[in-house]
C-alpha cells in the first residue's frame, strides 16, 4: 500500500477542490437555484453505490467459481459500502426534495426505487446472518447477490422510466451525450472521481479488516 | 426399478408433492385461511366505500402476495423437515427438482387465485372492463411469483430462521413484479390507458423469464450445498 500513498494525498486535494468549487462556481443548471449544488454529491453517491453493487456481483460470481473465502468477504464488504453510499444518496436526495418539492419524502418512483434497492442488500445481510456453516452461507449469499442484481437495473433504469417522476431528468445525459456545460462538468466529474477513489479505498480497508477479524476468530478457537 | 426419463421424473415429483399436499394440507390450508381472513378484514373495513381502481388493484395483489408468502416456501421446507431432501437429491437431477417445485408453486398459487379472485369479485363489488387481459395478468403474476420464490424457498429451507427470512428475501425480488401487476390490473379494472398496460405486460413477461433463467443456472449451488 505504501506506493499508493500519493493517491491518498491526491484524494485529499481533490475533495477539498470539489467542496470549494461546488460552492463558488456558478449555478449548475438553469431553472434551479443554489440547492441544485447538492447534485455534485448526490449523483456521485448514487453512481458509487451502483459501482459497489457491481463489485459485489463480480466477487459473488468469482466466489462461486473459486470457493475461496476471500472473494466472499470482498463481496460482502462491497455490499456494505454500497449500502452506506445508497443511504447517503437517499439523504441528499431527500434534502433536495424538501427544498424543491416541499417534502422530504413523497414516494416519488426514484425514492421508492432506491429504498427497494437498499432492501435488497439488507436482505442479503439478513441471509448472511441466518445461514450456517460458512461455506453454505457464502454460496447462498453469492447466489442471492446475483439474483439481486436483476433488481438493480430494473429499479435503477427500467421502472423509473415507466412512471412520472419529479426527479430532474436529462441534466446528466441527454440523447446519448453528456449534457453538462464547462465548469459544471469539471466539478462534477472531479467529484465523481473523488467518490470512486474513496469507494475503492474504503473497500480495500473493509475487506482487510474483515481478514483480520477472521484470523482473530480462528486464533480464539485454538 | 428402471430409470425414468426426465419428463417422467418431473411429473412424478409434481404428483408426489401434490399427493403429500392433499394428505397433509401443509401449504393449502394455511394459505386459504390466510386469504379468507384478509378478505374478511378488508370487506368489513371497506363496506360502502367507493374504492378507486388503483386501490382495488393494490389490495388484490397485496392479498395474493401475502397469502402466497405463507405457502410458497412449503415445497422445500417440508422436504427438509421430513428429512427427505437427501433422498430427493439422489433420485433426481437438480433441474427436475427446480422445475418440479416451480410447477408445484404454480399449482398452489393457481388454486389460491381461483379461490380468492372470484370471492373478491363478489364481496367487494368489483367491475372488470377488460376481463381477458385481467386473466392474462393473473396468470403472468402467478408465474412471476412462483418463479421468484422457487430459489429463495430452497435457500430458506436450509436457514436457521425460516418464515421471516422467506418474506425478507422474496420481497425485493417480487416487488418489481407487484408494482407492474398493480398498474396492469388498474388498467384492466377501467383506469389508466392501454399504453401503460402494454408497458406493464412487457415487464410481467420479461422479468419472470429472466429470474427463472438465472435461478435455474444458480440452483445447483443452493440445492447441492
Amino acid at each position: 500500500m505504501r506506493d499508493l500513498d500519493f493517491l491518498k494525498i491526491f484524494l485529499g486535494i481533490l475533495f477539498i477542490a470539489v467542496i470549494v468549487l461546488s460552492f463558488v462556481t456558478g449555478k449548475p443548471v438553469r431553472g434551479y437555484g443554489d440547492e441544485f449544488r447538492i447534485f455534485y454529491y448526490h449523483v456521485p453517491c448514487a453512481i458509487v453505490s451502483f459501482i459497489a453493487f457491481l463489485v459485489n456481483l463480480i466477487y459473488s460470481m468469482k466466489y462461486l467459481r473459486s470457493r475461496y473465502y476471500l472473494d466472499d468477504m470482498k463481496a460482502a464488504s462491497a455490499a456494505e459500502i454500497g449500502i452506506v453510499f445508497g443511504v447517503l444518496a437517499t439523504l441528499t436526495g431527500a434534502i433536495f426534495a424538501k427544498i424543491t418539492w416541499g417534502t422530504y419524502w413523497n414516494w416519488d418512483i426514484r425514492q421508492t426505487s432506491i429504498v427497494v434497492l437498499l432492501a435488497v442488500y439488507g436482505a442479503y445481510f439478513a441471509l448472511r446472518t441466518a445461514v450456517e456453516p460458512e461455506e453454505r452461507r457464502s454460496a447462498f449469499s453469492a447466489v442471492y447477490a446475483i439474483l439481486a442484481f436483476i433488481a438493480v437495473p430494473t429499479f435503477g433504469f427500467v421502472v423509473p422510466r415507466l412512471y412520472d417522476s419529479l426527479h430532474p431528468k436529462d441534466t446528466l445525459v441527454s440523447g446519448g451525450k453528456i449534457a453538462l456545460g464547462g465548469t459544471v462538468a469539471v466539478v462534477f466529474f472531479g467529484s465523481l472521481i473523488a467518490f470512486t477513489i474513496l469507494f475503492f479505498w474504503l473497500f480495500n480497508l473493509r475487506w482487510r479488516t474483515g481478514l483480520l477479524e477472521r484470523s482473530r476468530m480462528e486464533k480464539s478457537y485454538e | 426399478m428402471s430409470e425414468l426419463t426426465w419428463p417422467a421424473k418431473l411429473i412424478a415429483l409434481v404428483v408426489k408433492d401434490f399427493r403429500v399436499e392433499l394428505r397433509t394440507r401443509y401449504s393449502l390450508n394455511a394459505l386459504i385461511m390466510f386469504a379468507l381472513v384478509t378478505l374478511f378484514a378488508l370487506g368489513v373495513t371497506f363496506t360502502g366505500q367507493n374504492l378507486t381502481f388503483r386501490i382495488h388493484a393494490a389490495l388484490i395483489w397485496i392479498m395474493i402476495y401475502f397469502a402466497g408468502l405463507q405457502g410458497l416456501s412449503g415445497g422445500f421446507v417440508k422436504e427438509e423437515e421430513s428429512r427427505t431432501a437427501m433422498a430427493l437429491r439422489l433420485y433426481a437431477p437438480s433441474s427436475v427438482i427446480f422445475f418440479g417445485k416451480l410447477i408445484f408453486s404454480l399449482l398452489i398459487l393457481t388454486i389460491l387465485v381461483v379461490f380468492l379472485f372470484p370471492l373478491y369479485y363478489i364481496l367487494m363489488n368489483l367491475e372488470i372492463t377488460r376481463i381477458w387481459i385481467m386473466l392474462l395478468v393473473l396468470i403472468l403474476g402467478i408465474f412471476g411469483l412462483s418463479a421468484t420464490s422457487t430459489i429463495t424457498a430452497a435457500m430458506v429451507s436450509k436457514a436457521n430462521v425460516k418464515g421471516a427470512l422467506f418474506a425478507v428475501l422474496s420481497f425485493p425480488l417480487m416487488l418489481p413484479l407487484l408494482l407492474v401487476a398493480i398498474s396492469a390490473t388498474t388498467v384492466c379494472l377501467g383506469g389508466g390507458d392501454s399504453q401503460a398496460l402494454w408497458d406493464s405486460l412487457k415487464i410481467m413477461i420479461a422479468y419472470p423469464v429472466i429470474v427463472t433463467a438465472v435461478s435455474f443456472l444458480l440452483f445447483d449451488y443452493v440445492w447441492n450445498n
